[in-house]
């Protein structure tokens, strides 16, 4: 019996080193081969340049796997968790922090010097930053990204500004004058969903607000500038400015369409929907416009978005990585990108090709990533950015004052940072 | 083989009637045992002592960074407002679906036991083929059928003149939409277990009932309820654990929105363990969940009659 188990055990090991040997051995062949994840769209669409990297690399085998963008975080921590991580990987720039506190990515700066493609100054400033931390550099922006106002040309031309308010002031103007007009009807100014965290916080950055303090350790959501923002991000709410719940507009682009709002604050994938989805005679009557600042230094301040290239520690093909990283971030791929999913490149020098120059709605992102600015870079980043979003909904439709909305959310959130006070404390 | 355990037992120092009556019995189980103890007790042990740390995103990158914390994740999901939600999903999905399973798969399979059906096997076989589909091919068609604009259920309503409804994405209707999927996919098990229920009734009971001049109704009330008592038991008691445990419909349909109205509460342990990574509290959650269910299913033994009585 004893004898048979242990057979049984041994073939089993056997079995078990047979694979893992053969796993071995189709990374290392003649090629090299470079795993690279990339997630959703950008997933799908990425397979279409790759040929040409390898045509002149004849070394170098790329090995694409798309993830969707729902499954993405587990799965890279679960890889990470169990050693299986890819050699490159797209990631959103908010997760950078993570990973890095993993230590599961490899700082970037020793390639960047001997690079004339990857220079820091080929990168807007603002979207550049996300991807260091402490100082080290350690993602490559692939594709950038940012929120801006959508408008009605014809609504926001009638209440006397064409080109979209320029300050909260000229804003709660036009909000004031577009509401005005709604003739017994129900009609708002704009749509400020509360499934989104991205509003509150952006008027959050725009008054200079740090969103946590001692060295982000602690909330600082009841300071006087998020404050400021968070009572002007509520008063569209409480002046009846912005519908209240998520309920009431079922499709944002009919509802933008019918003049049930007319200023929405959305990123740049809804260039491609607007297009899609309003009907033709809508076509010519939407514009783009940089977020309004809360002084008179337009354009404000927006969030800082988009996805970096990271390469993981465990790879044993880095410098095959980073050469790929280097061939995505070409100007001419980064254009060849954007005509196939629509994301924004990160490469100025890609700006200047005329399929950009002459889409009247991306000049409006061009100038706003000239001001943009990144949350605060700590793991739990997005746990928090869910709980501003919980919080404004509450003050939103009145369960609390903004007072208290923003007590509670300072409590909730030291509470999420104990961890981070406890592991500063140690150092 | 048995000699050679028989031989060895003898040479230890155990008494006679020990060894001859356990030993065998314990080779023969051990290789279960191992692959229960390795697979199951450990893994379950392990979690109980994670749900009194707080083992965290940092705690993945180092080791060392793990603490003891008592029973502060416990706390913590008493004073999470999202747990609170997610167990009041869970219990909705519980208190109305899961009756309404039960209720589905005993009259279906009342209907192909009745010697009025033809083509029992084949009624048989459709009624099944849902619980053995894949539950995202399931999904991607109930997505369609779902459709504010386009689905099947949207232009059925359409035609007795009642307006559309936003099934997956209106916080009201999401939670309906949801057990109305789970309990097509699922009732064709619970129907194969009433089905050889009903068929283990003696058909002497009915002819007796028959003659003396009861209906059909007094039939199944006399007869065919109280003889299926043992398998309405396991049948309750096996659907209740199971949608207690909702977690596949909801992920691949919503993902827990619109608004949270869909995260149940294994929904939301997977949110925490896997995509926040805050493994002690997401194993806290499913200790408590775990004490839920045992309470539950300890209430239900109690209110089933026994059969003596």
């Amino acid at each position: 019996m004893k004898s048979s188990l242990s057979k049984l055990v041994t073939a089993a090991v056997c079995g078990l080193l047979a694979l893992a040997l053969s796993a071995c051995k189709s990374t290392s062949g003649s090629k090299a081969v470079i795993r690279f994840w990339a997630l959703g769209a950008e997933g799908e669409n990425i397979q279409r340049l790759v040929p040409e990297f390898e045509r002149r690399n004849p070394g170098i085998r790329v090995d694409v796997q798309s993830i969707p963008w729902t499954a993405a975080h587990e799965k890279l921590l679960t890889a990470y968790a169990g050693n299986s991580t890819p050699d490159v990987c797209q990631l959103g720039n908010t997760w950078i922090p993570e990973f890095v506190v993993l230590n599961a990515i490899e700082p970037l700066g020793q390639w960047l010097d001997h690079s004339s493609i990857v220079r820091k100054e080929n990168y807007f400033p603002g979207i550049y930053e996300t991807n260091l931390i402490d100082t080290v550099l350690y993602g490559i922006p692939w594709y950038i990204d940012t929120r801006v106002l959508f408008f009605r040309k014809d609504i926001l031309s009638a209440a006397g500004f064409p080109d979209g308010p320029k300050t909260w002031q000229e804003w709660t103007e036009a909000c004031r004058r577009i509401k005005s007009t709604s003739d017994g009807g129900e009609k708002y100014a704009i749509l400020l969903p509360t499934s989104e965290w991205a509003p509150p916080v952006i008027l959050g950055l725009q008054t200079g607000a740090a969103l946590l303090k001692d060295g982000a350790t602690l909330g600082d959501f009841s300071g006087s500038d998020f404050r400021r923002a968070f009572q002007f991000y509520i008063d569209f709410f409480r002046s009846g400015f912005a519908p209240i719940g998520n309920t009431q507009v079922a499709n944002i682009y009919q509802g933008f369409a019918e003049g049930f709002f007319s200023m929405y604050i959305t990123g740049p994938w809804n260039i491609g929907e607007f297009s899609r989805r309003l009907p033709p005679e809508m076509q010519d009557k939407w514009m783009t416009a940089p977020m309004p600042a809360p002084e008179h230094d337009s354009p404000g301040v927006s969030l800082a978005g988009g996805s970096s290239l990271v390469v993981f520690r465990s790879s044993k093909n880095k410098s095959e990585a980073w050469r790929f990283i280097e061939y995505l971030s070409e100007p001419s791929q980064q254009i060849a990108f954007y005509k196939l999913t629509g994301d924004l490149p990160a490469h100025r020098e890609a700006w200047k090709d005329s399929s950009l120059v002459g889409n009247p709605y991306v000049r409006a992102f061009f100038r706003q990533f000239e001001r943009v600015k990144a949350p605060p870079k700590i793991p739990e980043w997005e746990q928090i950015a869910m709980k501003v979003q919980d919080y404004a909904e509450a003050a939103s439709c009145a369960k609390m004052s903004v007072e208290e909305a923003l007590a509670a959310l300072d409590r909730d959130v030291n509470v999420m940072l104990e961890k981070r006070r406890y592991l500063m404390s140690r150092k | 083989m048995e000699s050679a355990v028989h031989l060895r037992v003898r040479q230890s120092s155990f008494p006679e009637r020990f060894r001859a009556s356990i030993s065998p019995a314990l080779v023969f189980l051990s290789p279960a045992l191992v692959a229960i103890t390795v697979f199951f007790f450990v893994p379950v042990l392990a979690a109980f002592l994670l749900s009194f740390t707080d083992f965290d995103i940092y705690s993945l990158g180092n080791f060392s960074y793990a603490r003891f914390v008592g029973l502060r994740n416990y706390l913590l999901l008493l004073n999470d407002p999202l747990f609170w939600k997610s167990l009041k999903n869970t219990l909705y999905f519980v208190v109305i679906g899961g009756p309404l399973s039960v209720l589905v798969s005993l009259s279906a399979a009342m209907l192909i036991n009745s010697r009025l059906v033809k083509w029992k096997s084949l009624f048989r076989l459709v009624y099944f083929a849902p619980v053995v589909t894949s539950l995202v091919a399931v999904a991607v068609v109930w997505r369609f059928l779902y459709h504010p604009r386009f689905g099947l259920f949207n232009a059925m309503l359409g035609w007795i003149g009642i307006n559309p409804i936003d099934w997956l994405g209106d916080a009201t209707w999401a939670m309906p939409a949801i057990i109305l999927m789970a309990v097509w996919k699922n009732f064709g098990y619970n129907m194969i277990i009433f089905l050889a229920g009903l068929q283990n009734i003696p058909e002497y009971l009915y002819e007796a009932a028959r003659m003396d001049g009861a209906n059909g109704v007094q039939q199944f009330r006399r007869i065919t309820l109280p003889m299926l008592a043992p398998t309405s038991l396991f049948v309750g008691v096996i659907t209740m654990i199971g949608y207690f445990q909702l977690f596949a419909e909801p992920y691949v349909m919503t993902q827990g929105g619109p608004l949270n109205s869909t995260l149940s509460i294994i929904l939301l342990m997977y949110q925490q363990g896997f995509r926040w990574w805050n493994m002690g509290y997401s194993a806290a959650l499913a200790f408590i969940l775990f004490a839920i269910v045992l309470l539950v299913t300890l209430v239900q033994l109690k209110l089933q009659p026994s059969r003596e009585e």
